[in-house]
């Protein structure tokens, strides 16, 4: 990860300020860090720093030249815009709606794309019909595996390996 | 049940036991979830934000590990009662500045309390006296699996647990330790260790700009990432960091017994003897001159006060606590007064 404010050294120091009720969360260098700490008038908002790391990812490609993603999330109306501005989504379903650049943003604050931890216990899996969700997400994450290793994108293979083992996990407490 | 109870109500993470409490005041776990398809408090419109705070007070105080509560809407108590809970870290700022529609629900011993309507619809905090991060999980995945069973949480396998911040998506917690500094920056190694710390993909708070050593040497550190690691091994890798962050304020204690004995002892007893003797005093003097107290008393070098005394010292002195226990709204004046009163009173053990 590098520095916010220099771009150019790698951010070790990450801080979490709250300046009018405004989260702001700030990944610097040293040099910057220290800069920072003797200008305390200067400030970010969370906003600024999201829309930094997603920018690039604003317009991806569409391969094949497909419908451009959608701009405005169907259940709650936020445009991926006003998330930018914002920096705090409008509902669960923006993760959806805005999945094309929140993949590669969640990446980048997390290094990691697959959650590993507590997901809703067996017994409610059911009723949640996420069962039959990890089923098909498990026999899609496999077909994706198989291409990225034919595509020698063994970045995306790691993930997608990370997924299937997350998914292989949970469906087997599951058959329990 | 009013506010007014919490005052009377013995609080569990100030206790001053459980595991290093000699360095560590107190461990918390921060759980954030959310209702599928609702609007987010900061894009919801009223009548979707009233929604959301009936369905989930309904459901947090229907838990049996809730009980029993103390349900506070934040736009029904006045300015005092509001700084009150955010003195006893039971909501945050964002929560007291912005109260319509916001809720808090506060458990036995103020060990869980619960936000609503924050950044998050849920957020669920679990506090220790003591390094007991582990404990704070236990309770938490707890409440988390009796909360379940009464609210459909949004979750996507892929990215688990979806957040109004991508930066808390996946487990949504937040784990932290409230840590005590004073031998770290008395010998100048606190800002070293710390950046070390950061360097780890951990957030250090206290160290730039909102005020490092005035603020009683405390130091909360705290996991940053959310997404990609089970809750118990970002808990296990905060711990281990934690762990270190312990050592060396031990051996800054040792080094400065040997090396600067007369040095540190002359600033805890001045401390304690400015404490037990000053008719006025603020808030930030109160701070440092608590910490150097603490720091003789986690020693052995003042044996009249226990540890809880002084940790609840840390809170009472505050000004809108100082107002509740007085009854009445206090000027700054009239609350250094007060304060150096309370000190005087409580150091005397009466």
């Amino acid at each position: 990860m590098l520095c916010d404010e220099c771009g150019k050294n790698k951010a070790t120091v990450h801080l979490t300020e709250i300046v009018n009720e405004q989260v702001t969360k700030l990944n610097l260098c040293e040099a910057c860090a220290k800069q920072k700490g003797s200008d305390a008038e200067q400030h970010f908002g969370i906003a600024d720093l999201l829309s930094a790391l997603s920018d690039v990812e604003t317009h991806p490609p569409v391969p094949g030249g497909g419908p451009a993603p959608k701009n405005k999330c169907a259940n709650c109306g936020l445009s991926y815009e006003d998330f930018k501005k914002i920096g705090r989504l409008g509902c669960s379903d923006c993760y959806a709606a805005f999945r094309v650049s929140l993949a590669p943003l969640l990446k980048r604050i997390h290094g990691a794309q697959q959650h590993m931890g507590k997901s809703p216990s067996p017994s409610l899996l059911k009723d949640l019909k996420l069962s039959d969700k990890f089923h098909e997400e498990l026999v899609a994450a496999k077909e994706a595996l198989v291409k990225a290793v034919r595509a020698e994108e063994f970045e995306e293979a790691a993930t997608l390996r990370d997924k299937i083992k997350f998914l292989e996990k949970k469906m087997k407490e599951n058959g329990k | 049940m009013s506010v007014d109870h919490l005052l009377k109500q013995a609080c569990e993470w100030l206790k001053g036991t459980g595991p290093n409490s000699d360095i560590v005041m107190s461990s918390r776990v921060r759980v954030a979830r959310n209702l599928e398809k609702l609007p987010f408090s900061h894009w919801a419109n009223k009548k979707q934000e009233k929604e959301t705070m009936e369905r989930l007070e309904d459901a947090v105080t229907g838990v049996e590990l809730m009980r029993p509560s103390l349900s506070v809407r934040m736009a029904e108590i006045d300015d005092v009662d509001k700084q009150f809970l955010l003195e006893r870290h039971l909501v945050s700022r964002e929560h007291i500045t912005h109260p319509e529609f916001k809720s808090v629900v506060v458990g036995d011993r103020e060990i869980i309390s619960v936000m609503i309507n924050e950044e998050d619809h849920l957020r669920v905090q679990v506090m220790q006296s003591g390094f007991n991060l582990q404990e704070c999980w236990r309770i938490a995945s707890r409440l988390d699996d009796a909360l379940h069973k009464k609210a459909k949480f949004a979750f996507s396998s892929e990215w688990g647990y979806l957040t109004a911040c991508p930066t808390n998506a996946g487990t949504g917690l937040r784990a932290s330790v409230m840590l005590h500094l004073p031998s770290l920056v008395m010998t100048k190694q606190v800002s070293r260790v710390l950046q070390a710390i950061t360097k780890l993909g951990m957030t250090a708070r206290g160290l730039y700009g909102e005020g490092t050593e005035a603020e009683g040497n405390f130091f909360q550190i705290s996991n940053q990432i959310t997404l990609g690691s089970a809750e118990e091994d970002i808990i296990d890798n905060l711990e281990r960091i934690i762990r270190q962050v312990i050592g060396h304020e031990e051996n800054a204690r040792k080094t400065l017994m040997k090396q600067n004995r007369e040095v540190l002892q002359d600033k805890i007893w001045r401390a304690n003897g400015t404490l037990r003797s000053a008719y006025i005093i603020n808030t930030k003097e109160t701070m440092s001159l608590l910490s150097m107290v603490r720091l003789g008393v986690d020693m052995g070098l003042i044996g009249d006060i226990d540890r809880r005394a002084v940790n609840e010292l840390f809170i009472l002195t505050q000004p809108a606590h100082l107002q509740k226990i007085e009854g009445k709204v206090l000027s700054s004046a009239q609350r250094d007064v007060k304060r150096a009163n309370l000190i005087r009173r409580r150091l005397e053990g009466r």
